[in-house]
């Protein structure tokens, strides 16, 4: 038995801890606070720096639960992602659905790593999509976008270790008093 | 593995492979996009959608309306005195100017009607509020919280209180999107003041400036020139201020001159627009004479027939 030496909700949990089961209700929630995230009114810097927190959240779940959240769930909510940024049908489904496959692809790699060396990987994931959307909407016949456009992945990535322990919250193992 | 995996082995069946959705879910996007590109086929089911999403929007703003509710209660005293006598002033400066506008206006009308022209704008007009910019970075737009519950129609102009900001191009019940005219290819016809020279001032998408296209090298424009809007698509009313010319690059060995400018509106600044009525209807198209119709009707059946 490990004695943590920190508060346990907000740390990662240990490699060899055992996650419990998630509850398809917090992933659901997980998903809404996500897509609220994204859609909150933002301009000027905050709204050049402002990550795509769904991307995240599906790229989360993807490699937590691939048995709940898989390509198909990505799709659905790119195409609700779509609506709510009134951008081109399907855009964003494309690049979630490309994501949660590389997530599934991918998964077994990265969760060997500790989070801080998974967030590069996941900035490498989040550009691909990123690169995806632009070659989607230039094709459409859109302007390149302003070089900015490649910082919101990289503040994505910057914040999935962060992300990942919120989302970790629901999952992890009830301790007795003596081990806090 | 830190996770307790329930996964059934790979020799049950687990549905089609992850790259077999994929390719599914992508061709589907595909198709998708291609739809909405092309022939706007979606615009129905975005429409419902975003009257479904609009309540999530506005709870999301919410704790940013409070914070500025808040800020602007504790804002000090003498910011708002000073506030009031610098619009005090103005309004005083502007003041001759609106008087003699009304009696213009009025010896406007009459003259129209003297000479039996139609007036084009109606002059009707919908303050609105920005309630965020777009976040989709091809593209410059804005959303207003007004939409078709206040008669607001697809292809109105929108001006701030300096000139032409942009245009409608979606109305959904509560809000409406406006394309600013920095977004790529948004076109503005327009006239330099000094000269009189017609034009189109159009956008070029974000960090670029847009440009006067399809202007001879030899034209009057010079740098500083201000545009107005001429009125001849029947979509902006003329006489709004659009731009100020800051480039004018003639290269001879060109066919046109590149000639860049900036827009006068605070076009991604203001935070109250004014959306206005669309304009009074255009004169039909002239028709064409009866016989000029059946000569050319006669040359193509004659044509087929040829062929």
């Amino acid at each position: 038995m490990r004695v943590l030496a920190k508060p346990a909700a907000f740390i990662p949990a240990a490699p060899e801890e055992i996650l419990r089961p998630v509850n398809p209700w917090v992933i659901a929630l997980t998903f809404l606070l996500g897509f609220l995230a994204n859609i909150a009114p933002a301009s000027g810097v905050v709204l050049a720096l402002k990550p795509d927190f769904l991307a995240l959240v599906i790229l989360y779940w993807c490699i937590q639960e691939p048995r709940y959240v898989g390509v198909g769930v990505a799709w659905m909510l790119g195409l609700v992602m779509d609506v709510g940024d009134a951008t081109l049908f399907g855009q964003h489904a494309l690049a979630y659905a490309v994501l949660a496959y590389a997530a599934e692809y991918f998964r077994r790699r990265v969760l060997r790593f500790p989070l801080w060396q998974q967030a590069p990987q996941v900035a490498v994931l989040l550009m691909i999509c990123a690169l995806l959307v632009l070659l989607v909407r230039v094709v459409g016949g859109a302007p390149l976008p302003r070089w900015t456009y490649v910082v919101p992945p990289l503040v994505g990535a910057l914040l999935w270790p962060l992300i990942s322990v919120l989302l970790q919250w629901s999952q992890r193992p009830a301790r007795s008093p003596s081990q806090r | 593995m830190r996770h307790v995996s329930v996964e059934p082995p790979p020799f049950f069946h687990r549905g089609p492979s992850p790259l077999a959705r994929l390719a599914f879910f992508g061709v589907l996007s595909l198709v998708l996009l291609f739809a909405d590109t092309r022939y706007r086929y979606l615009e129905g089911i975005r429409s419902v959608a975003a009257v479904v999403i609009f309540p999530l929007q506005r709870a999301v703003q919410m704790p940013g309306e409070a914070l500025a509710w808040i800020g602007t209660y504790f804002a000090s005293k003498h910011v708002l005195n000073e506030e009031n006598v610098a619009l005090r002033q103005e309004l005083l400066v502007r003041g001759p100017a609106a008087q003699g506008y009304a009696r213009l206006q009025d010896e406007n009308a009459k003259l129209k009607g003297l000479m039996g022209v139609e007036t084009r704008y109606a002059g009707a007009a919908t303050a609105v509020e920005v309630l965020y910019t777009g976040r989709d970075p091809f593209s410059q737009k804005l959303f207003v919280n007004r939409g078709t519950d206040a008669g607001i129609k697809p292809g109105a102009a929108v001006i701030d209180e300096i000139g032409v900001v942009g245009q409608v191009t979606r109305v959904f019940p509560n809000m409406a999107e406006v394309t600013l005219i920095t977004d790529k290819d948004q076109a503005v016809p327009v006239l330099v003041e000094r000269s009189g020279v017609r034009s189109v001032f159009f956008g070029a998408g974000a960090g670029r400036a847009p440009e006067l296209r399809f202007m001879a090298p030899s034209a009057d424009i010079r740098v500083g020139d201000k545009l107005f809007t001429s009125g001849m698509d029947g979509t902006y009313p003329a006489g709004l201020a659009v731009a100020q010319i800051d480039s004018v690059d003639r290269d001879t060995g060109q066919m046109f001159a590149r000639i860049t400018g900036r827009p006068l509106s605070g076009v991604d600044r203001s935070q109250f627009l004014l959306v206005l009525g669309s304009s009074a209807a255009q004169p039909p198209r002239p028709e064409e004479p009866a016989d000029a119709d059946s000569v050319k009707k006669g040359a193509r059946g004659k044509g087929r027939r040829g062929g």
